[in-house]
């Protein structure tokens, strides 16, 4: 089994969830994060004085599946949240070890 | 059916024995019911105009909050809160008196300390007086609290709010108004013109901000070392902008209340007020357009009031084409007046100086230039009397007032109590508890997250309220 971690631009959030439900993903966790990668930061103004806002904000998504589901899943992502501009994103795959449901106490490919 | 007729007839002839046992009007008993009328529209025009006027203090505290952290949210609610409360009773007791009561000097009022110009039974308009009157004094105070936001001692602040509305604004009141009721004032006596207290109100309250903002030196992070601003971002610019609709809304109390009379002169007053926030407005925000390359929101807000602040001082007598100029003029100081104190490193979060000092003297030589009856250098002269009186009185009273509390009670909070936030340090309050707060490069070189220069020292680990251990 593996984690999927992917940071995508937030207005990207629906079109991936919808992608990801079509190939059967029914689970996932987002959350609000703040970054930078290549894209850096921008400049704004407040008050009249100019500031660099270093951290842009990115939605996180995470996401476990079966190893044969990794490059579909991977494939999804991409295709729906790339719009080629700087700052679409990365994924991340972690190894994931075990998982439980704590409602059944399932475990492994069960409780997925 | 019977008893309707009955009861009808009767009421029928109560009513004319009521006209029988009237005497017909004459020219004198007709007079006399008109002034009735007309004194009962005087107490309800400057009473709701009152009730106006108290609610830019709704307007004072959310431009403050929306332009501040929130990490600051409570102590500037209970800022807010306080400067009213105590100035009430303040003014009650002690500047009313100095500013309307009887005068021998044309300096200062000796009478009518603690309302005693009312008398159970006696003329209740001294009462709507008084009301109207204690909502502008408690202005002039809440002015000074924008300037000082996210660093000042609560207490100090407490003591500050007794001496501006029992001392410093009824005393330059009195030089400017005080003939309104038993006063005579010397600067009334030259023939200055301050319709509703561009200078009176907001001038007093802008150079007293000064004053307090250069005691207190700029917040921790704002400036850097090499010269650069630094800005802190306000926490909630919506806020910030239904302040700025509620005094907009407010001011319509402010200068058309100051008739305290219902009369027809209030609506080109209301007109006035409006034309010259609008142009105040737009102009601000063309500036910050041509300037910094975008419309910026808390310059055209600014803008608003300044214009605001512009009309005040002369919005009885100009026409509404010299408020739209009056205001536009203020709304292009006001964006150059705020970058100014940033450059000299007066740190005022709101723009409270600029706004309320530089556009308070600008609307009052404005009010002398665009007056309806005609100019000249004897009325220019006059007004530029009374801008320069107001900052010769305020400024040094005030900065002495400030640095007298910094010596003995302190007028600062500490590094570590700045850092932390005023609400949980000063009060042991959260504003917002249901909202996490991340803070990006706001704090810089003197610590918070990024920085990490900061330690917390053991005094100030003793003085924290929350402690989650």
């Amino acid at each position: 089994m593996k984690i999927i971690q992917a940071i995508i631009k937030p207005f990207k959030v629906d079109e991936v969830k919808d992608a990801l439900a079509s190939i059967n993903i029914n689970g996932m966790t987002i959350s609000e994060v703040n970054g930078f990668g290549r894209q850096k930061g921008h400049k704004e103004i407040y008050r009249g004085a100019e500031y660099q806002t270093d951290f842009v904000s990115k939605v996180e998504i995470k996401i476990a599946v079966d190893d044969a589901q990794v490059d579909d899943v991977v494939e999804t992502i991409i295709a729906a949240a790339k719009t080629g501009k700087i700052g679409d994103g990365k994924i991340f795959i972690f190894p994931l070890e075990q998982v439980i449901r704590i409602r059944t106490n399932e475990k492994g490919l069960d409780a997925l | 059916m019977k008893k309707i007729s009955i009861i009808i007839v009767y009421l029928l002839s109560s009513i004319c024995l009521v006209w029988a046992g009237d005497d017909s009007p004459t020219v004198a008993s007709n007079k006399t019911a008109i002034d009735l009328v007309q004194s009962h529209a005087d107490y309800v025009w400057t009473l709701v105009a009152a009730m106006f006027v108290f609610f830019m203090q709704a307007g004072f505290a959310m431009v403050e909050a929306g332009f501040t952290r929130a990490k600051n949210a409570v102590n500037i609610m209970m800022k807010n809160l306080m400067d009213f409360s105590m100035g009430s009773i303040v003014f009650f007791a002690v500047g009313f008196g100095l500013m309307f009561g009887a005068s021998k000097t044309g300096f200062f009022g000796t009478t009518g300390f603690f309302l005693s110009d009312f008398k159970v039974g006696g003329d209740p308009w001294i009462l709507a007086f008084w009301m109207f009157q204690a909502v502008f004094a408690a202005t002039a105070a809440t002015i000074v609290s924008g300037a000082m936001a996210e660093r000042t001692k609560f207490v100090g602040y407490l003591l500050y709010s007794v001496f501006i509305t029992g001392l410093i604004y009824p005393v330059f009141g009195s030089w400017a108004w005080g003939s309104l009721l038993n006063g005579g004032g010397w600067l009334e006596g030259l023939g200055f013109i301050d319709f509703a207290g561009s200078t009176v109100v907001h001038s007093v309250g802008g150079w007293a901000a000064l004053a307090g903002a250069m005691v207190l030196g700029p917040r921790l992070g704002k400036y850097t070392r090499d010269g650069r601003v630094k800005p802190i971002l306000g926490h909630n610019i919506p806020l910030a902008a239904i302040g700025v609709f509620i005094l907009w809304l407010g001011w319509f109390g402010f200068n058309p209340g100051s008739t305290t009379a219902a009369s027809k002169d209030i609506a080109m007053i209301f007109v006035n007020t409006n034309l010259a926030a609008a142009a105040g407005a737009i102009m601000a925000m063309l500036v910050s357009w041509m300037k910094f390359g975008k419309p910026e929101v808390g310059m055209s807000l600014n803008g608003a009031l300044a214009g605001l602040v512009g009309i005040t001082a002369g919005c009885a007598n100009v026409t509404p084409t010299s408020a739209i100029f009056i205001g536009a003029i203020a709304g292009i100081i006001v964006v150059f007046s705020v970058l100014f104190f940033d450059k000299i490193r007066i740190d005022d979060p709101v723009g409270a100086i600029s706004v309320h000092g530089v556009c308070g003297a600008w609307g009052t030589l404005a009010a002398g230039i665009f007056n309806i009856g005609g100019t000249t250098f004897g009325i220019l002269g006059v007004q530029l009397a009374g801008i320069f009186a107001c900052f010769a009185w305020t400024f040094p009273v005030a900065y002495l007032l400030f640095k007298l509390i910094d010596i003995t009670i302190g007028l600062r909070v500490s590094k570590e109590e700045e850092l932390e936030g005023l609400d949980s340090t000063e009060h042991g309050g959260n504003a917002y508890p249901d909202f996490a707060t991340i803070n990006h490069g706001t704090m810089g070189e003197f610590g918070g997250p990024s920085g990490s220069k900061y330690e917390p020292s053991p005094s100030f680990a003793s003085k924290k309220i929350v402690d989650p251990a």
